[in-house]
Order: structure tokens, then C-alpha cells, then sequence
């Protein structure tokens, strides 16, 4: 499941490994991302989807229903099952920098001139939701980006209620609001400078950026 | 505008610059060396100068029906030091009094055959006159050490009198200053207008290709800039490497408000530049962005989403009586004055897609004004005696720059589709708009006439965006 959600298969390669070495936290991640990508859905209006119930969202109408975790099933903070150090984590030894630069977390991506997060844009908040309960220390700030399509001025403000939905998705899926800050860049700071769809693609985003660990 | 002390005045078809020479007006000549001198780094802003009325004004006209037409040859250096500030005063003079677009200005490149005068009495009159010319500006400079005497007079060509005759004093330091300071007061004298020579753009520009500090790579820096409205003289105000965008000038041209990153998200800073003071009114911990200061530089409307969601804020300029003008879960934003100061414009995507909005300063009578388009942002209001607020407007797959006059309601087209356009900012005289545009590759600033004639290309070196005109 963890793999169908992931945009990146390295990510989803990692998360595996994780999952391998840690009989128990394989459970609770694939229980958070069941939960979590099953309360996502049906959310129209941003920045601030109604904060779904974690544990307890029925399954009705999720695509994701199938899943063999009991969707009733409670689930604890992931800070209280870790809550000793991980050993041997290349995670949690590398710098901000190089955290960022190959970052665990991904991106969402939003549709043109929209700010509503999408099935793909919830199941990736929710790995992220994930990945930040195993690191409960970490903090993170998500930047609102636009393509270059929108005027300057408008996209500020657009970015803006783009990041203001991712925070407020991963918060209501049990993430501290005050580990999370959002920022706006509009369509200043590019990820793909290129001037076509898939450029465009790239920089409607919400982008996740380790600011402490 | 950037100004000089009232000064002498300017016509006098007898003298010449008797008057000038004459011991009063001579100290103020020097009081206004002092000011060109640093030109705009010092010195407090001054009453405008023109408005004494002249003692003989003489209009020099063209044929009927059409303007005047204008001879400016290169200034002549009288001696061997005055080379340097003499060369490209001509050329500038030319440009500035092609920019209002009320003369024809003759090109200098005709001016190959026809003798170089020295002095006003070897003005050969009839070879300019063979050119066609109403009127030709004579000019002289001279050095002394670092003193410089720029002595101008314009010519009837007709009668070959005097209509205007001047000397300005200052230092070598920016020799461009002298001709915008004359072509303003040509254009005063001959037009009644208020000419913007001596104005200043504020754009953000990432010329310095310096990157930014922080964890993630290969982001260029905005830093802020100004220059003469010509684009010369560009000089970098910011210097944070972080993102520093959306520059707006204080009303009296000495301070300039921006939304910058340096605390790691966007707050209103505002820095004035002549005295090396910056300030964040807000005082930080919340979010703003897009300031715009009030016609009178008192208070500054801004955008914020300390309340959840963008929405419009004015404050005082030091940050305090902070009030709330807009309340709408949409996103409201890009705030204008207008000239009076009793409303605003701005943007809004509670209809859908972003429109033109106007409010009352006090919060009430919010109306809609752009119907027929289908995403507008950056309202800019003209200042009077237009009445007219221009904005960007999607026409495709880019946008234009398109006005909508208030009286009737009649929006025009300016730009068309050569590249995108964006971030319109008037002229102080209302006559011109400085955007952006991607029609010369990468993102440039251009002047165009509010008739959407005359574009010229202001910014060359990297990416320049959001300009701001100066008073």
C-alpha cells in the first residue's frame, strides 16, 4: 500500500527497509496511511479541510476500503511506540542539508489555480504524516509554490492557502500544528525553471522542508 | 520626484544669464549645487521647483496642428576637462524630452552637416531650420576642478531668441541628472507638464546571481533596486540574500516599502533609503505582504493571513492602529490607494478566479469592478487627472496590461500579447506605465504611454519584476 501511494519508489524503498527492521512500526505505518488515506476523502474547499478523525473514520467510500487493517482500529502516537532512539538510522545522522536534498518526505502537487488537495495530494501528506511521527522531533515548513502561469501578486496569496491546506490536512491527521509552519513563494523560487506543462506541474506544489531535527 | 531648491527663473529673452549671474540667484544656484552634489542621497526633499511664474514665458509652437519640433545636439565642453560630463548630455536631454511625447524630437543622427557652435552667437539657425527644427537647445558645460556649470538655453529657431536660459551648478558625479533636471523644466516651462526625468523605478531584480541562504539548493535571490526612470543609475538597496520582492515607494520618494523573506517567511519591511534606516512596522510574527503606501505616506494597506486566510490590513506607518478591511474566507489581496485615499482596489477570488475589487478605506462599500475578465490582479490607480486603474489581465495563454477607466466603465487594452505582462505601476504624471514583461526574454521591466504607445525596455541585466514609480 505504502508502495501504491508513493510517487517516488526510492522513498517507498526506504520506507520498506524501515518497515523490515521494525516489525512494529511497519504495523503502525500502514495503519496511520490506511486511516489517514481513508478520512481524506470528500474535502472540496481549502485551506481547511475539516479535521477528519483519525482512528475512527468509517471506510465507506474510501478507495482504499480494502484494506486489510481493521479500519476501527485506534492508533497510538507513533512517539509513544518509538520511544527510544533508532539505532542505526542513516535518517536521523545526516544533516538538515543533506536531509533536504534527498528529502524522506515528498511533495504535493496541486491541480492549476487550485489549492484543494487531491486523492494523490492526501495519500502523500498522510506518508508524510507518517514519516513525522516516527521523527517527532523533526519540524518542518511547507512552502506554497505556484507555476508561472498565475500573476506574481495572486500567487503569493494562492501558495499561501496552498500550504495552509497541506498544514491543515497533516494536522488533522494528528501531526502538532507547532511543528509545522507554512510559507508562501508564489511563483518566485521555481523547482523547474522551464517554461512547459511539466515545469508547471513541478511548481504548483506544497513543498515539506526539514527546519529542525 | 527628486527636487532642487525653487530657483530662477527661467525665461528671459534679453539677458540671458545675466539674471542667473546675478548675486541672489547665484546663492541659489550654489544651495542647489549643494543637493546635486550627492544628487539623491541627501539632502530633505524640497518644494517642487517651477511653480514661480515666469516673467515672459515663450511657447515656442510648431506648424499648426503639430508639435514643435526639436534640435538637441551634443552640449559643447568648454575645455578640456568638461569632456566627460559633457559627452551624452545631449543624448539624454533628447531621450527625456522624446519620453512625453509633446515635441517631435528631430534625430540626432541628421545632425551630421550641420556646424557645431560654440558659442549662442554661431547657432547656424539656418541649417537648423533647413532640418525642419521649431527650437534647439544650446548647451554648455563647464569644469572647474570638481565644480561643474552646465549652462542651457533654448532657441526660438524662428525669431532666434532666447525662451529659456539656465545654469546649473553642481559636481561630475552624475552628469545624466543635469539634462533630466532640464528636460523636467522644459517641460514645465514650454508644456505646463510635470515631467518625470528626475523619477525613480523600484523593481526586484536577481541581477547579483547570488543564492540564497538556506537548506534548499539553487535558489537565486531577489534583492530590491532603484534607478532613474530610464533604467541608468541602478543602485541595489537590499542586501539580505533572501527573497526581497513587490517594492512600493513612500510618497515622497524617500523610503521605500517591500515584502521581504529575510525572517524566513513574508513581512512588510520598510526601508528608507537616503538615511540607511530599515523598519518592520508589523513588528514580525505574522505574515504580510504586498504593501502599498497611503497618497499621503501615513498609513500602509497590506496583505496578511494572521486571521487564517489572506485578507487586507492598514495600519499606521509605524505599525500601530492596525485594522481589518476585508473579511471573506477568498483570497483577498494586492491592495491600491486610491488618489484620494478614501478607497481601495484590490484583488479578490471570492467570484472564482481573481477580479478587481473596490472597497471603501473605511471597509464599506466593497464593489466589483472587472466583469469581463477572466483573472485580473494588481490593481495600480492612476493619479489624477486620470481617473483610471490598471491591472493584468489574462489574454491568452500570458497576460496584458489593460485600464479601466472608472468615469465610464471602458476598459482598454495596452499591451498585446508580446509576452506576458504584469505588475502595471504609473508615472507620477500619470502619463506612462512601468511593467514586466517576458517579451525580451527572461523577465524585463518596460515603460509604455497610457495610450499603450512608446514602449521602451528599462532593465537589460537578469530578471527584473514589480516595478514602482517614484513621485
Amino acid at each position: 500500500m505504502s508502495l501504491r501511494i508513493r510517487n517516488r519508489p526510492i522513498r517507498a524503498g526506504w520506507l520498506v527497509r524501515r518497515d523490515r527492521r521494525h516489525g512494529l512500526l511497519s504495523l503502525a505505518v500502514v495503519a496511520v496511511a490506511a486511516s489517514l488515506a481513508m478520512a481524506g476523502c470528500g474535502q472540496r474547499q481549502a485551506p481547511v479541510p475539516a479535521a477528519p478523525p483519525a482512528a475512527t473514520a468509517p471506510p465507506v467510500a474510501s478507495p482504499l476500503s480494502r484494506s486489510t487493517v481493521p479500519p476501527d482500529e485506534s492508533v497510538p502516537a507513533l512517539s509513544e511506540v518509538l520511544s527510544g532512539p533508532i539505532v542505526d538510522d542513516d535518517i536521523l545522522s545526516r544533516s538538515l542539508d543533506e536531509l533536504n536534498r534527498d528529502s524522506p518526505l515528498s511533495p504535493v502537487f496541486f491541480g492549476v489555480d487550485s489549492a484543494e488537495l487531491d486523492d494523490a495530494g492526501r495519500a502523500v501528506v498522510a506518508s508524510n504524516a507518517a514519516t513525522l511521527s516516527m521523527y517527532p522531533t523533526w519540524t518542518v515548513t511547507i512552502e506554497g509554490s505556484c507555476d508561472e502561469r498565475g500573476t506574481a501578486e495572486y500567487n503569493l496569496a494562492l501558495g499561501e492557502r496552498r500550504a495552509v491546506a497541506v498544514k491543515a490536512y497533516l494536522v488533522s491527521l494528528g501531526i502538532a500544528a507547532s511543528r509545522v509552519q507554512t510559507v508562501s513563494y508564489g511563483k518566485e523560487y521555481p523547482f523547474d525553471a522551464g517554461h512547459d506543462e511539466r515545469a508547471w506541474a513541478q511548481n504548483r506544489r506544497g513543498h515539506f522542508v526539514i527546519t529542525g531535527k | 520626484m527628486f527636487t532642487f531648491p525653487p530657483q530662477s527663473s527661467t525665461a528671459d529673452t534679453r539677458t540671458d544669464l545675466q539674471r542667473a549671474r546675478a548675486p541672489r540667484a547665484w546663492r541659489r544656484v550654489l544651495t542647489a549645487v549643494a543637493l546635486l552634489a550627492p544628487f539623491i542621497v541627501s539632502g530633505p526633499g524640497v518644494p517642487a521647483a517651477g511653480q514661480q511664474p515666469s516673467e515672459i514665458a515663450v511657447v515656442i509652437s510648431g506648424d499648426p496642428g503639430t508639435p514643435p519640433r526639436y534640435v538637441v545636439p551634443d552640449f559643447v565642453p568648454l575645455g578640456p576637462d568638461a569632456g566627460d560630463v559633457a559627452a551624452g548630455l545631449g543624448q539624454v536631454l533628447w531621450d527625456d524630452l522624446e519620453f512625453e511625447r509633446e515635441f517631435y524630437m528631430i534625430p540626432r543622427d541628421t545632425y551630421a552637416t550641420v556646424p557645431t557652435a560654440r558659442t549662442p552667437g554661431q547657432i547656424p539657425f539656418d541649417a537648423w531650420r533647413e532640418l525642419g527644427a521649431d527650437a534647439v537647445v544650446f548647451g554648455t558645460v563647464q569644469r572647474t576642478g570638481d565644480e561643474v556649470r552646465v549652462q542651457v538655453r533654448l532657441f526660438n529657431v524662428q525669431t532666434r531668441q532666447s525662451v529659456f536660459a539656465k545654469e546649473y551648478a553642481g559636481t561630475p558625479a552624475n552628469p545624466r541628472l543635469y539634462a533630466h533636471t532640464i528636460a523636467d523644466e522644459i517641460h514645465q516651462q514650454q508644456r505646463s507638464l510635470q515631467g518625470v526625468a528626475r523619477t525613480k523605478l523600484a523593481f526586484a531584480s536577481d541581477r547579483n546571481r547570488e543564492r540564497a541562504v538556506g537548506t534548499v539548493q539553487n535558489r537565486d535571490v531577489k534583492e530590491i533596486y532603484i534607478s532613474d526612470y530610464d533604467g541608468e543609475n541602478p543602485r541595489r538597496i537590499t542586501t539580505n540574500r533572501q527573497l526581497n520582492i513587490m517594492p512600493v515607494w513612500s510618497p515622497d520618494a524617500r523610503a521605500i516599502a517591500y515584502t521581504s523573506y529575510r525572517r524566513g517567511y513574508p513581512d512588510v519591511f520598510v526601508a528608507r533609503i537616503y538615511d540607511g534606516v530599515q523598519e518592520e512596522p508589523t513588528g514580525g510574527g505574522s505574515q504580510n505582504w504586498l504593501p502599498m503606501f497611503s497618497p499621503d505616506g501615513t498609513r500602509i494597506v497590506f496583505t496578511s493571513n494572521r486571521d487564517g486566510n489572506a485578507e487586507l490590513y492598514v495600519m499606521n506607518r509605524d505599525g500601530s492602529g492596525v485594522r481589518r478591511l476585508t473579511n471573506h474566507p477568498s483570497i483577498d489581496t494586492t491592495p491600491t490607494w486610491s488618489p484620494t485615499g478614501t478607497q481601495i482596489a484590490f484583488t479578490s477570488d471570492r467570484a472564482g478566479q481573481p477580479q478587481i475589487y473596490i472597497v471603501g478605506a473605511d471597509g464599506l462599500n466593497l464593489r466589483r469592478l472587472t466583469t469581463d475578465e477572466s483573472y485580473a490582479d494588481r490593481p495600480t490607480w492612476s493619479p489624477a487627472p486620470f481617473n483610471e486603474i490598471a491591472f493584468a489581465a489574462r489574454t491568452g495563454p500570458g497576460y496584458d496590461i489593460k485600464t479601466y477607466d472608472l468615469a465610464s466603465g471602458v476598459t482598454r487594452r495596452i499591451t498585446f500579447g508580446e509576452g506576458t505582462n504584469e505588475s502595471p505601476s504609473y508615472s507620477p504624471n500619470g502619463r506612462h506605465i512601468a511593467f514586466s514583461s517576458t517579451r525580451a526574454g527572461g523577465t524585463q521591466i518596460f515603460t509604455i504611454g497610457r495610450d499603450g504607445r512608446g514602449v521602451r525596455r528599462v532593465t537589460r541585466e537578469g530578471n527584473n519584476t514589480s516595478p514602482s514609480w517614484s513621485n
